[in-house]
């Protein structure tokens, strides 16, 4: 089949389908619905780093895969920030933020999720919040054997996130 | 965790000899934060000792007191002034962050920078008007500023400080050779090697106001060390220079600070 005609068929079956089950470019099946917004890598609020060192020193796509899950999973249990995750929906939040570091560190991804500002919009994050969850990557970057000065480089990609993800 | 720097021996945040412009303790916005020092200095002719406290307000203001002593020791009697003579000086602070953030703006290369005084009053009028000095009290202004290079690891900053104090005021303020203010620089460069360990060096400029004796620069190498977010160790070389006739004023630089 000629690339052409299997994109409009694919068109022709998708289309008629019901809202919730089409595969969206802002949110993936498994995960709750979310209200369009235009996916953007700019989204990701930093440009991606030019070489890969850091990348590597994380351990590629499978590393931050890891390090992401594990920083979710110290963030849901941590009493400082337990109850801000309880609404949320970790499969994007998983996802997304994978997306985000790996496209940071100039792996090989896209960002699909929404802005800092939208995302955390409301949600009411302290500085002290903000710290936490940073001790959080840093403990989870420990744990990979990710090196202090590695760490340090991408941490200063997301330290200036501060001013929208931060509200009080 | 050492990123808030430690506390320096006038009483304000910063390095061992020099304030920064950071606010101490985990006062982050709506918060106090509070922390207390004390510092030993072992020369070879005196000992220097400081033990304060500082609070730190919404990362905003920060107010201090320290307490200096400057025991001659033996030195003391070789001085004329008796064995064990101490000058004791009171040390208060007031510190304003401007504008700026040394950790979170890694996107720019504008630093953190604040202004401060510190108001100094010394217990020795006597002595110090027999060696030449004016005033047995004073006020120091400076402005400081703050940058860390995360991606490099690295902390610098620079003060720049408006005095009259001799000794930093341990031998007063002014003196036959020169009674006005002078501005002095104080710079601190230290690399992060560890989330709990940064190493660096500082070197801070002094007037040399009093005739009976030459005033040297100051200079430390230190190692700063969190046990934990409450606790952390401070170990220098310093370097003071001459101090009051006697040479080569150099040892081994000894901080313990606790912070709430
Ligand atoms: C530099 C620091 C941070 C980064 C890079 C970051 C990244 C992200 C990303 C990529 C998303 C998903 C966006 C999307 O759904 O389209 C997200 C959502 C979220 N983040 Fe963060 N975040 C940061 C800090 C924080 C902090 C400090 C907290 C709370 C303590 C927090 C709590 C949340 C919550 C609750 C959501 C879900 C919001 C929702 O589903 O409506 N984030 N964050």
């Amino acid at each position: 089949m000629r690339p052409i005609f299997a994109l409009s068929l694919a068109a022709v079956l998708i289309l008629p389908l019901p809202a919730a089950a089409q595969p969206t470019p802002w949110a993936h099946p498994g995960e709750e619905a979310i209200d369009p917004y235009a996916v953007d890598d700019a989204n990701a609020g930093a440009a991606p780093m030019a070489e890969d060192a850091v990348f590597e020193a994380l351990g590629g796509v499978q590393g931050v895969s890891r390090i992401i899950d594990d920083l979710v999973d110290r963030s849901v249990r941590d009493p400082r920030l337990e109850e801000i995750f309880k609404p949320t929906d970790l499969a994007r939040l998983r996802r997304t933020l994978k997306e985000q570091v790996c496209f940071i560190l100039g792996g090989p991804c896209a960002y699909s999720g929404r802005d800092m500002a939208a995302a955390h919009k409301d949600l009411g994050i302290t500085t002290a919040e903000f710290n936490a969850l940073v001790e959080n990557l840093q403990g989870a970057m420990d744990d990979a054997g990710v090196p202090f000065r590695a760490q340090n480089r991408l941490l200063a990609r997301l330290a200036p996130m501060k001013g929208d993800v931060v509200e009080r | 965790m050492l990123t808030g720097g430690v506390s320096s021996v006038e009483g304000a945040g910063g390095g061992g000899l020099a304030p920064w412009a950071m606010i101490t303790g985990y006062g982050s916005q709506g918060q106090v934060g509070a922390n207390a020092h004390a510092t030993v200095v072992d020369l070879p002719d005196y000992q220097f000792r400081s033990g304060g406290i500082a609070l730190g307000v919404q990362d905003r203001l920060e107010l201090s007191y320290a307490r200096q002593t400057f025991d001659t020791g033996p030195t003391g009697a070789r001085l004329g002034l008796g064995e064990g003579f101490t000058f004791r000086q009171d040390v208060l602070g007031a510190k304003l962050r401007v504008f700026g953030d040394a950790v979170y703006d890694q996107d720019r290369w504008t630093p953190q920078v604040a202004i401060g005084a510190q108001w100094k009053s010394n217990n020795q009028p006597g002595v110090i008007a027999a060696i030449g000095g004016r005033d047995h009290e004073g006020v120091d202004y400076y402005v400081a500023a703050t940058k860390i290079l995360l991606d490099q690891s690295v902390l610098l900053n620079g003060t720049v400080r408006a005095t009259r104090a001799n000794q930093g005021g341990l031998l007063g303020f002014g003196g036959d050779r020169n009674d006005d203010y002078s501005l002095q620089f104080e710079g601190s460069a230290g690399v992060l090697l560890t989330k709990r360990l940064l190493v660096g060096a500082e070197y801070r400029t002094k007037p040399d106001n009093l005739g009976f004796a030459r005033e040297d620069d100051w200079f430390d190498l230190f190692a700063a060390y969190a046990v934990n977010k409450n606790l952390s160790i401070t170990a220098a070389y310093a370097d003071l220079g001459d101090i009051a006739t006697f040479e080569d004023q150099r040892g081994l630089y000894l901080s313990i600070q606790a912070g709430f």
